[in-house]
């Protein structure tokens, strides 16, 4: 019998909640000051306008508010909503079994599941939303993580591990209803492609007519094969001594990077969009069928490396140079929606173009699935979902900075698409001034030298203005001459952990594929047929590398035209986890703490119906898909050409790209429905009975003594000394030892 | 352990991220495993042979990465 609810757990009266604070009056006084802190932070930029305003409110005004959401609020649904028991054994306790359950130290599963999480999606959704100015970014990137996003990782994250680590789609499934379950399971697979090929599109848009950029993401490849080996046969096991090999190589080949012209590689090496698009897929294929400790493993262990050297070097840097901000607190394209950026309106576009950071749907299958079977003590998800969200929010914040740093004349000659700026110099300075944002040629052309890239101009999805934007404070902070190359560092930085998603993507998308067909098919499920796999892999890369070709040749801009699809999906797939979480709340019977997750969940519903209903109903054929395909149909018809396309050929092009991108934008909004409304049902049938039987698995007791936060209490430490003196184990590698 | 018996908050700070190196980095399990060896009196599979296991078991099942 493996249903239980939460009422039937044993005297959860004499609980412990809280330890009884050391000092009470220095804890009120610490608090209050970092308050104090954090308002004035936020007053100074709520009230400056038209004068120079320093990043480091932004960053001041954010770290102040995520210590104190992690002290208060997360402590409170924590230990008050989800009465996480220590006294109840993880699943990585009961079921230990040396691979994937597995009692792991806290601060380690932390840097996992960090890793796991921290993407490109942070760094890219603030650049582009940038656009707006810095104030809503901050204030969506800030108060989502607190309310929204790292609610949604920290709670999936606990119900997750309260059944053994079940997937999200096993969760809808099982707790929801069979429809939402399948919807939830379509939903995800479309959402995954549409995801893998925005971040493809960004790799290629980054990498495309830069010999520099494609010769050091290039050599990433040999550099991981060879750490593989490496690994596995010559020194198993020496994963930081590989990975420091690897750095070095890494290091060497973004300065190699640098002498292309020299070797005489520079033309061979400047790629078209399209050949990279093919290079790409050709390399998704291979790396998904390919065993991971080959490829995957080791270029995961350089893309973490240089994701915390970056943030860290980035943090840094930031104290140092002190920049100042020299975008808008709130620019006219927030209000007017006629940004070239991306079309729409402040409500609801900035809600979805920022996305990671905030508030990511696909956080909820990383909580859900590996991290839960390896937490060592329940009310250690405080300290790995939430806090883990608030390092990646702290990311997006980076990001938004760095892009608002930069002169705004170049920042919109970088992200406007080039059937705006015409791709010269020239034209950019001219379409850009026209736009208020004096930028004369020269500096466009200047810009371009500093960073020893041929042109800037329309090099949009993101990447290479955030490697503008941290080059420039590196510049600012380090000095030397050395933006080139930290322009391309950034590059780097940002091209390894795409293709990490996109090789990790692939191979989910594939074992999903292989795993439902396989419900028809027994024989395709078998992941050992190796037929199966090349099949499997073969309709996932075909199908992210359709959205990545049709983005690369898309007239009107591939960013602009698909990273809008990819912010809603993103949205749309944290709506079904947080009505998971919404209905199982309800299910355990708390319904007056339903609020905690279903005031995000509507305001989430609320975003991604909007947005969804503009991007299909739209009139205007900036916003709306189809109305954008029936403008150039009737064009077509009557044999006219519109700007930005250039024959029929692309007329044709851009209506059959917005009509595909119209229904599957009403596709992911239509699943997301039936999900909801299947949720509904259940939440009906539970609100009438008082609550209903989960999935829970029941209560098991532990034997685990550990601390719950990062650091540990004096009264912790004490329980774990006293734990270990009478011979009880703790998590970690060796049987009662570690540091704390 | 060693680390508990040093003072110096320096020292305490060194002895800490030598021991997160050594977690993350996976030669902490390796000697759990060893000294789990020892305890039941098996013999252990060479290092190579148990990170290779390790390492397979995981590649069954594959862990998203997010954007």
């Amino acid at each position: 019998m493996a249903t239980a609810t939460t009422t039937s757990e044993p005297d959860e009266v004499d609980q412990p909640q809280t330890a009884p604070p050391r000092s009470r009056a220095g804890q009120v006084a610490l608090w209050t000051g970092v308050s104090l802190v954090g308002a004035a932070c936020w007053t100074v930029l709520a009230i400056s306008r038209g004068e120079s305003v320093s990043a480091l409110w932004i960053l001041f005004a954010a770290l102040c508010s995520y210590a104190i959401a992690y002290r208060f609020y997360a402590r409170f649904i924590t230990y008050r909503v989800l009465r996480a028991d220590d006294r109840r054994a993880t699943p990585a306790e009961r079921l230990e079994n040396g691979s994937d359950y597995e009692v792991t130290d806290r601060r380690v599963l932390f840097g996992h599941h960090f890793a796991a999480i921290a993407g490109a999606g942070p760094l890219v959704g603030p650049v582009l939303a940038a656009q707006m100015g810095y104030l809503p970014g901050t204030i969506w990137i800030v108060v989502g993580v607190i309310f929204a996003g790292a609610v949604q990782d920290l709670v999936v994250l606990f119900f997750s591990m309260r059944r053994n680590g079940k997937s999200l789609g096993q969760m809808v499934r099982e707790e929801i209803g069979v429809v939402g379950g399948i919807a939830a399971l379509i939903a995800v697979f479309a959402i995954m492609i549409i995801i893998l090929a925005v971040l493809a599109l960004i790799v290629v848009n980054a990498l495309a007519e830069s010999p520099w950029g494609v010769f050091s993401i290039a050599l990433t490849i040999p550099i991981a094969l060879f750490m593989g080996v490496y690994l596995r046969f010559l020194r198993p096991g020496r994963v930081l001594e590989t990975t420091a090999i690897g750095v070095v190589l890494l290091l060497a080949a973004i300065i190699g990077g640098g002498y292309v012209e020299q070797l005489g590689l520079a033309e061979s090496l400047t790629l078209s969009k399209e050949t990279l698009v093919i290079g790409l897929v050709v390399y998704g294929f291979v790396a998904s069928v390919l065993p991971v400790w080959l490829l995957l493993t080791p270029r995961d262990y350089l893309s973490t490396f240089m994701k915390v050297g970056v943030i860290v070097l980035l943090a840094a840097a930031l104290l140092l140079a002190r920049p100042v901000l020299a975008n808008d607190a709130i620019t006219s394209f927030a209000r007017e929606g006629n940004g070239p950026v991306f079309a729409g309106s402040l409500f609801p576009f900035v809600f979805i173009t920022i996305a990671c950071g905030a508030l990511s749907g696909f956080h909820a299958l990383i909580s859900s699935g590996t991290t839960p079977k390896m937490v060592a003590k329940e009310r250690q998800v405080r300290f790995i979902g939430y806090g883990g969200m608030l390092m990646e929010s702290f990311v997006a914040i980076s990001a938004l900075i760095a892009a608002s740093v930069i002169d705004q004349g170049l920042y919109y000659a970088m992200n406007a698409p080039a059937g705006a700026t015409g791709g010269t110099p020239e034209t950019a300075a001219a379409y850009v001034s026209g736009l208020g944002f004096p930028a004369t040629p020269d500096a466009l052309a200047a810009a371009a030298a500093a960073i020893q890239e041929p042109s800037i101009i329309s090099r949009t999805g993101g990447a290479p203005t955030l490697a503008m934007g941290i080059s420039q404070i590196f510049h600012e902070a380090f000095g030397g001459n050395m933006q080139a190359f930290w322009y391309h560092f950034a590059i780097m930085f940002e091209a390894l952990f795409i293709l990490t998603a996109v090789d990790a993507g692939t191979r989910v998308g594939r074992f999903m594929l292989q795993d439902t067909v396989g419900n028809v098919w027994p024989k395709f499920g078998d992941l050992t047929w190796r037929t199966g796999t090349y099949i499997a892999s073969a309709v996932v890369v075909g199908a992210w590398g359709y959205f990545l070709y049709t983005g690369v040749t898309d007239p009107l801009g591939g960013i602009n035209q698909l990273f809008p699809l990819f912010g809603i999906a993103n949205q749309l797939l944290a709506a079904i986890a947080l009505t998971l979480c919404t209905t199982l709340l309800i299910k355990h019977g708390k319904v007056k703490y339903a609020w905690v997750t279903g005031i995000p969940l509507a305001w989430d519903l609320i975003v991604t119906m909007a947005a969804s209903w503009q991007k299909v109903f739209s009139s205007n054929p900036a916003i709306g898909y189809f109305a954008q395909a029936s403008r150039y149909r009737d064009a077509l018809a009557s044999g006219q050409v519109l700007a930005p396309a250039k024959d029929a050929a692309q007329m044709q092009q851009v209506v059959t790209n917005s009509t595909t991108n119209g229904v599957l934008q009403s596709l992911f909004a239509l699943l997301v429905i039936i999900v909801a409304a299947n949720a509904a049902l259940v939440i009906v049938r539970a609100l009438r009975a008082g609550s209903l039987p989960t999935t829970e698995v029941p209560f098991e007791r532990s034997q685990l003594v550990e601390p719950a936060g990062m650091v540990a209490t004096a009264e912790e430490k004490e329980a774990v000394r006293q734990h270990v003196t009478a011979g009880g184990r703790v998590a970690g590698g060796g049987h009662g030892g570690g540091h704390r | 352990m060693k680390a508990q018996l040093v003072s110096s908050p320096l020292a305490k700070a060194v002895a800490g991220v030598r021991w997160y190196l050594r977690e993350i980095g996976g030669t902490a399990r390796w000697e759990a495993y060893l000294e789990h060896c020892r305890e039941h009196g098996h013999t252990p599979v060479s290092r190579g042979e148990f990170e290779r296991a390790r390492t397979d078991a995981k590649a069954a099942a594959p862990g998203a990465r997010c954007c």
